[in-house]
């Protein structure tokens, strides 16, 4: 089971109300290579993973969801105060006749979120490939936002989660090393 | 607290410092999922988990639970759902 503990992270502090930011900071809510994307591909590989890489599933799935909630406060702190009418300038009209203030589990263009945006192969090194691209896929999102996003403060916490996409690629990297190494183990005994 | 800000101002300080130890703590774990003999990084493991331990009771004792289902201790009323959750602070 899972523990929930009322804390963020790490600190996700906004300059100012910015429903254009929140526009495109919806692509790692609801997007493919986004927080939530992260985390239901990961706990759900693990159950046919091999057992010397579970507890890493477990942890990076179980970190996202640490994210999509840092992800989830950003958005909210960038629009809880906009008027419709700034929402509309901002792009997010047809996001607003939909669900007001309400976050929504869909893409920057607002395609909802979809199981399609994961796989689960059961092949270990097919799935822990996948996770390394989407890490590096998540990383390049985060830069991509950053270019875009003068908010000094939200950049802060934006770079905080890019390296976590880093560290994490890297700990894939290693799982995958260490099942061929063990693979290699058993042809030779 | 009696002065509203004042408190503000030392939950935010509280919260950091476990928000530092707690983050050591979760790239250690992933770390040593890949590294399990790394013995120096164990027992740095274990220091901040006690370190975790007593900032989380000290924050707890001023600002309310942080963590549900018994892991935290309640008070009178039963304090874990109120205000602020994390978006709101």
């Amino acid at each position: 089971m899972w523990y929930y503990e009322k804390k963020l992270q790490y600190p996700v502090k906004v300059t100012e109300c910015n429903p254009r930011l929140a526009k495109y900071l919806i692509e790692q809510y609801g997007g493919a290579d986004g927080e939530l994307s992260a985390a239901l591909r990961y706990l759900n590989q693990r159950y046919s993973i091999p057992d010397k890489v579970i507890g890493l599933l477990t942890d990076i799935g179980t970190e996202e969801f640490a994210h999509l909630e840092m992800i989830a406060t950003m958005i909210y702190k960038l629009t809880k105060d906009a008027t419709p009418e700034q929402m509309k300038e901002a792009g997010l009209g047809a996001h607003y006749a939909n669900h007001d203030h309400a976050l929504y589990y869909n893409n920057a263009a607002g395609s909802p979120w979809t199981a399609t945006y994961i796989q689960a192969k059961g092949d270990p090194i097919a799935d822990l490939y996948e996770d390394i691209a989407a890490e590096e896929k998540a990383r390049a999102t985060y830069q991509w936002i950053i270019n875009m996003s003068d908010d000094p403060c939200l950049n802060d916490s934006l770079k905080f989660l890019r390296e976590r996409e880093v560290v994490h690629s890297q700990r894939f990297r290693e799982a995958v090393e260490i099942l061929k190494f063990e693979k290699d183990r058993k042809q030779f005994f | 607290m009696n002065n509203p800000s004042e408190g503000a101002t030392q939950r935010y300080e509280l919260m950091e410092k476990i928000q530092m130890v707690d983050f050591a703590l979760v790239e250690l774990t992933l770390y040593l999922d890949t590294h399990p003999n790394d013995s120096q990084a164990i027992q740095q493991f274990n220091e901040l988990a006690v370190q975790s331990r007593d900032l989380k009771a000290n924050y707890e004792k001023h600002f309310g639970p942080l963590r549900q289902y018994g892991a935290s201790f309640s008070g009178y009323p039963w304090n874990w759902k109120d205000s602020p959750w994390p978006w709101q602070l």
